[in-house]
């Protein structure tokens, strides 16, 4: 049994003057134990689907199970199996964080003893402070105590919607970490994120752009649906650099990424030719190199391709 | 049940913390009662006023003497001719001139009647009314002395007596009042901004997607609001009784017992507020239109209901206040019991159990 299954599902936002399609026919699947990512940038309709599978929100159109109940008709079922983590901070800032960490564990019908084992790792990280209220921690802070009280009740399936926004590299990457180390302990995990390099960090992704989704794939198997030749050009003058790169006709498209620019080649073999084309225009310090595709540069060509 | 309790203590810790607004619940009474209870009083006491006497004989003296000695008035200044009439009343200070003509003693004396002449301000009706009442019955309680030793032909003699309130005391009419207005104010707007404020503050996403039930957000929401309105009640009688002399005549806990039943109906229009509003804004906008002016209009407080047109007093009937003020005014200044009262009580549950029942209906099971 699948721990998410999606099928078609639609949401419509406004009134019938002015209608916001937040989702266009959404289906997947996802299995248990699995981290699945929902990568795409803001108002792509990550939250709506989270919100929709919480049992927050209805669906216009199409079903969807979590742990095989239904997220309209079963909704109290999914309630209590379930952990959820808004993208907004949305704890109660004036209660400590020993009170908010006891305050959903009761509601959960639990105790911060029965479930200590699986919080302990992220928990003991900001238990010295437990004394302190909420609204007074830091972003990397609160970010724990907010997974640790989804956490608290030991959800089946874990929803984590944007839990990185705003936190620094560092914890960040103490985040992902702690998420491998759950999956271990058999929970499945949908966490949506605006940042493609964490996108590498989960076992599937889906790409979502405008309400709908352009990729499912490994971010393995992502980028090896990116089959065009990449390259990296980098010289003085960056503006000129791409207005030459657009005018040029081997290629099939061009953006800034980073210090250098992306071009997505047409076909293979072009690099000299490239090369050439650039020199004539008497670009200083010109440097050419081929690039491995990233999760961005297949996200920019899929979200291009539509 | 410890869920319950759980979030019990939740919501005393927010209340508690949030120490100003709570200052200011608790401190409001007290505050409300001592300012109507020394300062906004429409008791007349040492009114100035001015005398123009055309006489200056011996009866007009002395009825002078006696206005000006009354714990009423005080003879400000003395006035020489009609002009000054107006431009004393311009000044503002002096509501109320009485004039003697001429010959005031002879007339009275020789002819057996006198005229005086009491002239008010009318620009505040009610003041003017209240001055040449007070002024017209020192002049009759003059006039019944120096009558006393002869034989009238015919005489009605009227007696009056003020039931309840002899000494025609307006704490006896403002404390239910000022009952009714806290606890409208610490429980139905405090109670509508808390459910609010979760949604604001994205905290009922978390709750929603928990296993908790409505009613008990909704119970648990409404208990520390009763608490903090039972020291509120408490702090209302001890001043009314001790500071402003107004006694309880009825039951105590009839008393104590008719003021819970009204602290849920306001708790119960709160919640409905607070599960049908989105913003805090609206909230405290829809209980204050809603629920404070119709309290200070409409429930009989500061306005006679008998006075006012029938569409008026039809509306007054749904004001839980109006009900609350008359239950209040019966058992603390009349002193009757339950037997008086059952039928307005009956009214006040009623209303309690349909908005808590509406409110729990439309508390929204999902975001949207």
């Amino acid at each position: 049994m699948q721990a998410i299954t999606l099928n078609n599902i639609e949401k419509k936002y406004g009134s019938k003057k002015s209608t916001v399609q937040a989702l266009r026919g959404i289906s997947f699947e996802v299995d248990k134990g699995e981290i699945f990512g929902i990568i795409g940038p803001d108002g792509a309709g990550k939250t709506s689907l989270f919100r929709i599978l919480t049992t927050l929100l209805l669906p216009d159109n199409g079903t969807a199970t979590v742990d095989g109940f239904d997220v309209v008709k079963d909704y109290k079922i999914i309630r209590r199996r379930v952990g959820y983590m808004p993208g907004r901070f949305s704890l109660y800032q004036d209660l400590t964080v020993g009170e908010n960490m006891n305050f959903f564990a009761t509601i959960f019908n639990t105790s911060i003893e029965e479930n200590y084992g699986l919080v302990k790792e992220i928990y003991s990280q900001i238990e010295p402070f437990r004394d302190r209220r909420a609204g007074k921690l830091s972003g990397g802070m609160k970010q724990k105590l907010a997974l640790s009280c989804a956490l608290i009740h030991r959800p089946s399936v874990l929803f984590l919607d944007e839990p990185t926004t705003g936190v620094d590299a560092v914890s960040r990457k103490e985040f992902w970490d702690m998420l491998k180390r759950l999956k271990e302990q058999g929970i499945t995990i949908l966490v949506s994120t605006p940042y493609m390099d964490e996108a590498a960090m989960c076992d599937r992704v889906a790409l979502v752009q405008a309400g709908s989704i352009m990729s499912i794939n490994s971010p393995a198997g992502i980028i090896r649906e990116f089959t065009n030749p990449l390259l990296a050009v980098k010289a003085d003058n960056m503006l000129h650099l791409l207005n030459d790169l657009n005018k040029y006709e081997g290629q099939a498209d061009s953006y800034p990424f980073g210090e250098y620019h992306h071009v997505v080649m047409k076909e293979k073999g072009l690099e000299n030719d490239l090369e050439n084309y650039l020199q004539k225009k008497a670009h200083q310090n010109l440097e050419v190199k081929a690039a491995t595709p990233g999760i961005e540069d297949c996200f920019i060509h899929l979200m291009k391709k539509e | 049940m410890k869920q319950f309790i759980a979030f019990v203590k939740k919501e005393v810790h927010h209340i508690w913390r949030d120490k100003r607004t709570m200052f200011i619940l608790l401190g409001m009474p007290i505050v409300q009662i001592i300012i109507f209870g020394f300062a906004l009083t429409n008791e007349v006491k040492n009114s100035k006023i001015a005398v123009l006497d055309y006489s200056r004989d011996d009866a007009s003296t002395s009825l002078i003497r006696e206005i000006g000695a009354s714990r009423y008035f005080e003879i400000d200044r003395v006035l020489y001719n009609n002009n000054d009439i107006e431009k004393t009343f311009r000044g503002g200070e002096i509501r109320l001139v009485i004039v003697f003509p001429p010959h005031f003693n002879e007339s009275l004396k020789h002819y057996n009647k006198a005229q005086v002449q009491l002239v008010a301000d009318a620009s505040d009706p009610n003041l003017a009314n209240t001055l040449t009442y007070y002024a017209g019955a020192i002049i009759m309680d003059y006039q019944k002395r120096i009558t006393q030793d002869r034989k009238l032909p015919y005489t009605i003699h009227t007696e009056m007596r003020m039931l309840y309130n002899p000494e025609l005391k307006g704490a006896y009419s403002f404390v239910p009042g000022v009952m009714a207005m806290v606890l409208m104010l610490v429980c139905t707007m405090m109670t509508a901004i808390t459910i609010v404020r979760e949604k604001e503050m994205g905290t009922m996403e978390i709750l929603l997607a928990s296993p908790i039930q409505p009613v008990k957000i909704i119970l648990a929401k409404a208990v520390p609001y009763l608490l903090l309105s039972m020291v509120n009640i408490a702090s209302i009688l001890l001043l009314s009784v001790f500071v402003l002399d107004v006694p309880i005549n009825g039951s105590l806990f009839l008393l104590i017992g008719e003021s819970i039943l009204f602290t849920l109906t306001c708790l119960a229009f709160g919640l409905l507020i607070s599960s049908s509003t989105d913003s805090q804004q609206t909230a405290i906008f829809i209980s204050l239109v809603g629920m404070f002016l119709p309290t200070i209009m409409l429930s009989g407080f500061m306005f006679p209901i008998e006075n006012m047109p029938l569409p008026l007093q039809i509306i007054s009937n749904v004001v839980p206040a109006k009900w609350f003020y008359m239950i209040v005014k019966d058992v603390m200044i009349k002193g009757v019991g339950i037997g008086a009262v059952w039928k307005e009580t009956l009214i006040l549950a009623g209303m309690m159990l349909f908005l808590l029942v509406i409110s729990i209906k439309k508390f929204k099971i999902r975001l949207a």
